[in-house]
């Protein structure tokens, strides 16, 4: 698929400088930390595609998972979803085109409710279709994610992992939104099982034409399902790009550190060095400058004076792309070297 | 890059460190007996790195703890043999077990912040783990536990000691929990998952220093994960469980480019591997669920998931030798070893 | 891609079912919910049933059978099986009767308490910041009120009776029920169940009532078993200090305060009363007990 962006393919979801403070602790004896979760970060994610976004602990990818789905408001910046800004708007309304897929299946489901109860939720709260028709429609759901009939008169307990991500999914999906956020929703389950949810939200992608937000830190799985990736670094993008770019030509230091730290299972190859320095990032005390400089193995004095941008990548295209096509919304990087 | 050791070593003429014939374990619940371990037999040489690798409910875990004596008393384990060093795990009494706990069985667990007791600083702990078993002064233990911090990577070794294990992060946590198991020097560490719940640069860290430790001091390591990439790249040899058994074993190259078992065949396939399968394709998902252990399992336990069973399987699969040293669980192990029946989707652009 | 269902893992086994069928098998399996249902649900039909079951009026007084012993003493009789009062009326009839009061102040001071202790935890629980401080204010102000003292000094000030007593008591208890729900909702706070519910748009009823409340429901419970022997209690001492239901009622407190006068040479006039409480709380508790073994994941570890 052609995962290049030109100025006339729609948008579903476009971020504009989004920005979110938390104050932290702070009482009568001393001034409160402010916590910056996600800084300055703007986006594109064109229709029907699979945006991955990366990060490890810390970066604010679960912060920036909650501001779009509405649950918390963001401290500055724009949410355009389908190209309609979201910042106040009713929940309700919202929930019609953007729903999430949590990472853990054993809290995104309430215990004490029947599946049939948990899958039809969304359509009682918008009171679409009458309950007759609800039901059908849940079954027709359960019956798409792949779970029996009977499952629907059950509870989450007596389920496993991989079913009650099935019902997640079908709960997701129940009011055909435009946009899923999908919050690791692999990471908690087995290997074996991971491949069987993967198969089924490429499906269900294909079937509804949804576009997906793919949140991980795994890249082996982002990479088999991403068309575009954007990598996060304390709140802030430090790379985004297509697939086959970042993969195989990534610019910024962070961005190699990660897939050098990917560990195919290809024996032979040994563990790399990856050269970052021992220390762990701290959102509450980010360094000056350029948030990656204590653990960049290419820092420069001028990285701890100043942030960089991130800027677009200015040069020869990519094998096997033409220059025309990319040019509006090229791979980009925030790195003074890069 | 650290170099992987060969598997192959010339000559092997001392006994394993660790021999496992048989291991059972069985722990009464609620609704009857849940057999975690249903016999399995590995053994460990000395100074390798051997990888146990399995899904959840396989019973990884359950064979850790019952080689450090850590189950509940209600569990039952029984053995053939089980064998470390000379020793005799079954019939050694309890306070020999603690002794050798720690001094020549260390074990290291996934969540770094529950195996550091909070209330007590890093030094003090480290020291701790080594006057208990070794009559050392306290100036030789608080020495060995600087050089150890330094030799794990953390800097400013001397103020972390003073530090409790809230101040610092999960990464360096693990690092201290490595310090700390090696301060007795033990012959065997049992690492549980140590870099499962740490993020992915860290862990690539964590996996470097450990393979370097081991070389550097000899040590056995007997490391349990779920990640085929990390065995892949740190393992010496490899132990594949399902539903409580050890249904393949072989060196670590053997395994990967032979796999031998319809049970580690399906779980290569189903991993995106960059480079391997093609992105956007449908993966090669292994239908199905693992059996419930609690009621009895005959034959092969995989069977009802596998695309080559037939009738034969309904009767235990025995152990068959495909290779040198490479062990299979499979009736028809011989004919899927030939490499050239392997399917991997290559990618052609 | 139909997949067989499989079989309910293990630890979640308490889960299954419908709340009816998993609360019948748990009764069977646990002996102190047995018991201490048991003997609640005896005293509750005795209670209910007090007009048929008593052999006299309990106000009805006698003076020529004035302190009759109890049947166990040889000068005792079948017509008054537990004796008679100072005033002659029969003993086992007041205090059937007197179940009735303990009961019904029990039950009802449990939820009123339950009431105000529950709104008030949950929405310090779920909305945190302000509204957290404000309720945590409240809860400090009434744990460090000295809870008799306050409740008599009310009573005499509203007179005592069966419904001051209530109502005051009600509006003291509700401690615990705020206690355990404001952590209980804490913890369910951050649930990706409630946050999808928020994420669907569910209006903010709702998420407190279907999504958060049946979630808290099981440590509730326990904590209203226990208040209503609180309550019960409670409500002896005040009667006995002369402050909570008034002579001639045969509340159990009041019996007991009745009969100090003849605590060491007639002492059944002060045990018999004692306990019927005594055994009315332990079996509470038991109950409690029982209930708390249930809602606690995985059930008791050996």
């Amino acid at each position: 698929m052609n995962s290049a962006v030109s100025s006339r393919t729609p948008l579903a979801l476009e971020l504009c400088g989004l920005s979110k403070t938390f104050k932290l602790g702070g009482g009568m004896l001393h001034k409160s930390q402010t916590l910056t979760a996600v800084n300055n970060v703007s986006l594109r994610v064109p229709r029907g595609q699979v945006m991955g976004l990366v990060g490890e602990s810390g970066c604010g990818k679960s912060t920036l998972a909650k501001i779009l789905l509405g649950l918390t408001p963001p401290s500055a910046g724009d949410v355009l979803i389908n190209g309609k800004a979201i910042v106040n708007a009713n929940q309700k309304a919202l929930a019609r085109h953007i729903q999430p897929i949590f990472q853990d299946p054993y809290s995104s489901l309430n215990p004490r409710q029947r599946i049939a109860q948990i899958v039809g939720l969304p359509l009682r709260i918008h009171a679409i279709g009458t309950p007759k028709e609800q039901a059908a429609k849940v079954d027709e759901m359960l019956e798409l994610v792949g779970l029996p009939k009977r499952a629907a008169q059950q509870y989450p307990g007596q389920m496993s992992g991989g079913q009650r991500q099935r019902v997640a999914i079908a709960r997701a999906l129940i009011m055909r939104p435009d946009l899923v956020i999908c919050d690791e929703p692999t990471s908690a389950l087995d290997v074996s099982v991971q491949a069987q949810i993967l198969n089924l939200l490429l499906d269900l992608k294909e079937e509804f034409g949804l576009t997906y937000l793919f949140i991980s830190h795994d890249l082996a799985v982002v990479e088999h399902l991403a068309d575009r990736l954007a990598v996060m670094y304390l709140g802030r993008i430090v790379e985004e790009g297509t697939r086959e770019q970042i993969f195989t030509s990534p610019r910024h230091p962070y961005t190699q550190a990660l897939l050098a730290s990917a560990l195919t299972p290809e024996p032979g190859l040994g563990v790399p060095d990856i050269g970052l320095g021992a220390g762990q990032p701290d959102p509450t005390q980010p360094p000056s400058g350029c948030a990656f400089h204590p653990r960049c193995p290419m820092a420069q004095p001028e990285c701890a004076q100043q942030a960089p941008s991130l800027s677009a990548i200015a040069q020869s295209t990519a094998p096997g792309t033409s220059q025309g096509t990319y040019q509006d919304n090229p791979a980009r990087v925030a790195c003074h070297f890069a | 890059m650290s170099n992987p050791s060969s598997a192959e070593r010339s000559t092997a003429p001392a006994s394993p460190l660790l021999t496992v014939k048989q291991l059972r374990v069985d722990l009464p619940i609620a609704k009857g007996t849940l057999h975690a371990v249903r016999g399995i037999d590995f053994h460990v040489e000395r100074g390798e790195m051997l990888c146990l690798v399995g899904e959840s409910g396989c019973g990884k875990s359950m064979t850790s703890l019952a080689l450090m004596g850590l189950l509940p008393r209600k569990a039952q384990v029984n053995a053939d043999c089980l064998n470390f060093d000379g020793v005799d795990l079954l019939t050694v009494s309890e306070r020999e077990r603690s002794n050798l706990r720690g001094a020549r069985m260390a074990m290291i667990f996934q969540e770094p912040m529950t195996a550091l007791n909070p209330a007590y600083t890093l030094g003090n702990q480290l020291c701790e783990a080594l006057r208990r078993h070794q009559r050392v002064s306290r100036k030789a233990a608080h020495d060995r536990a600087l050089y150890l911090l330094e030799r794990v990577g953390i800097s400013a070794a001397e103020e972390r000691m003073r530090q409790y294990p809230h101040q610092l992060s999960g990464g360096l946590r693990q690092r201290v929990m490595i310090a700390m198991a090696l301060m007795c020097e033990p012959d065997l560490i049992i690492a549980d998952e140590p870099t499962t719940a740490l993020d992915v640069t860290i862990q690539a860290q964590i996996l470097h220093l450990l393979r370097d430790l081991q070389q550097e001091f000899g040590t056995a390591v007997i490391f349990i994960t779920h990640d085929l990439g990390v065995v892949a790249r740190i393992a010496d040899r490899v132990a594949v469980m399902y539903a409580g058994e050890v249904i393949e074993t072989a060196s670590a190259q053997s395994l990967f480019q032979a796999p031998s078992h319809p049970y580690t065949q399906g779980l290569l396939r189903c991993i995106p591997t960059p480079g391997k399968t093609l992105p956007g394709s449908r993966l090669q998902a292994i239908p199905g669920v693992v059996p419930n252990l609690v009621e009895k399992v005959d034959g092969c336990a995989f069977c009802n998931r596998c695309d080559q069973a037939d009738a034969l399987c309904h009767t235990t699969p025995p152990l068959q030798t495909v290779a040198d040293r490479h062990l299979s669980r499979c009736h028809f192990a011989h004919q899927l070893s030939n490499p050239a029946q392997l399917n991997t989707q290559e990618v052609t652009l | 891609m139909a997949h067989t269902l499989s079989p309910p893992v293990a630890a979640e086994q308490h889960l299954v079912g419908s709340w009816q069928s998993r609360f019948l098998r748990s009764t069977l399996n646990n002996r102190s919910l047995a018991i201490g249902l048991l003997i609640i649900t005896t005293l509750g039909v005795v209670a209910l049933l007090a007009p048929w079951l008593a052999p006299h009026a309990p106000y009805l007084q006698d003076t020529a059978n004035r302190m009759v012993p109890p049947i166990w003493h040889e000068t005792g009789s079948w017509t008054h099986p537990l004796g008679t009062d100072r005033l002659g009326r029969d003993y086992l009839s007041r205090l059937i009767y007197g179940s009735r009061i303990s009961l019904f102040i029990g039950l009802v001071v449990a939820l009123i308490s339950g009431l105000i202790g529950t709104t008030l935890g949950v929405l310090a629980g779920y909305f945190g910041g302000r509204v957290d401080a404000v309720v945590s204010y409240l809860l400090t102000t009434r744990l460090a009120m000295p809870v008799v003292l306050v409740a008599l000094a009310m009573a005499s000030l509203m007179g005592g009776s069966m419904l001051s007593v209530t109502l005051l008591l009600g509006l003291l208890l509700w401690d615990r029920f705020a206690v355990v729900a404001r952590s209980a909702t804490q913890q369910l706070r951050d649930a990706e169940y409630v946050q999808a519910a928020q994420a669907l748009g569910c209006p903010l009823p709702y998420i407190l009532l279907r999504e958060v409340l049946p979630n808290i429901a099981g440590a509730l419970i326990v904590v209203a078993t226990l208040e209503v022997a609180n309550a019960i209690l409670l409500e002896a001492t005040l009667s006995f200090l002369g402050m909570g239901v008034q002579p001639p009622s045969p509340s159990w407190g009041l019996m007991i305060a009745e009969g100090k006068a003849y605590m060491f040479f007639q002492p059944w006039v002060i045990t018999i009363p004692g306990s019927a409480l005594f055994i009315l709380v332990l079996a509470i508790n038991l109950l409690g007990d029982g209930l708390r073994d249930l809602s606690a994941p995985g059930g008791r570890n050996e």
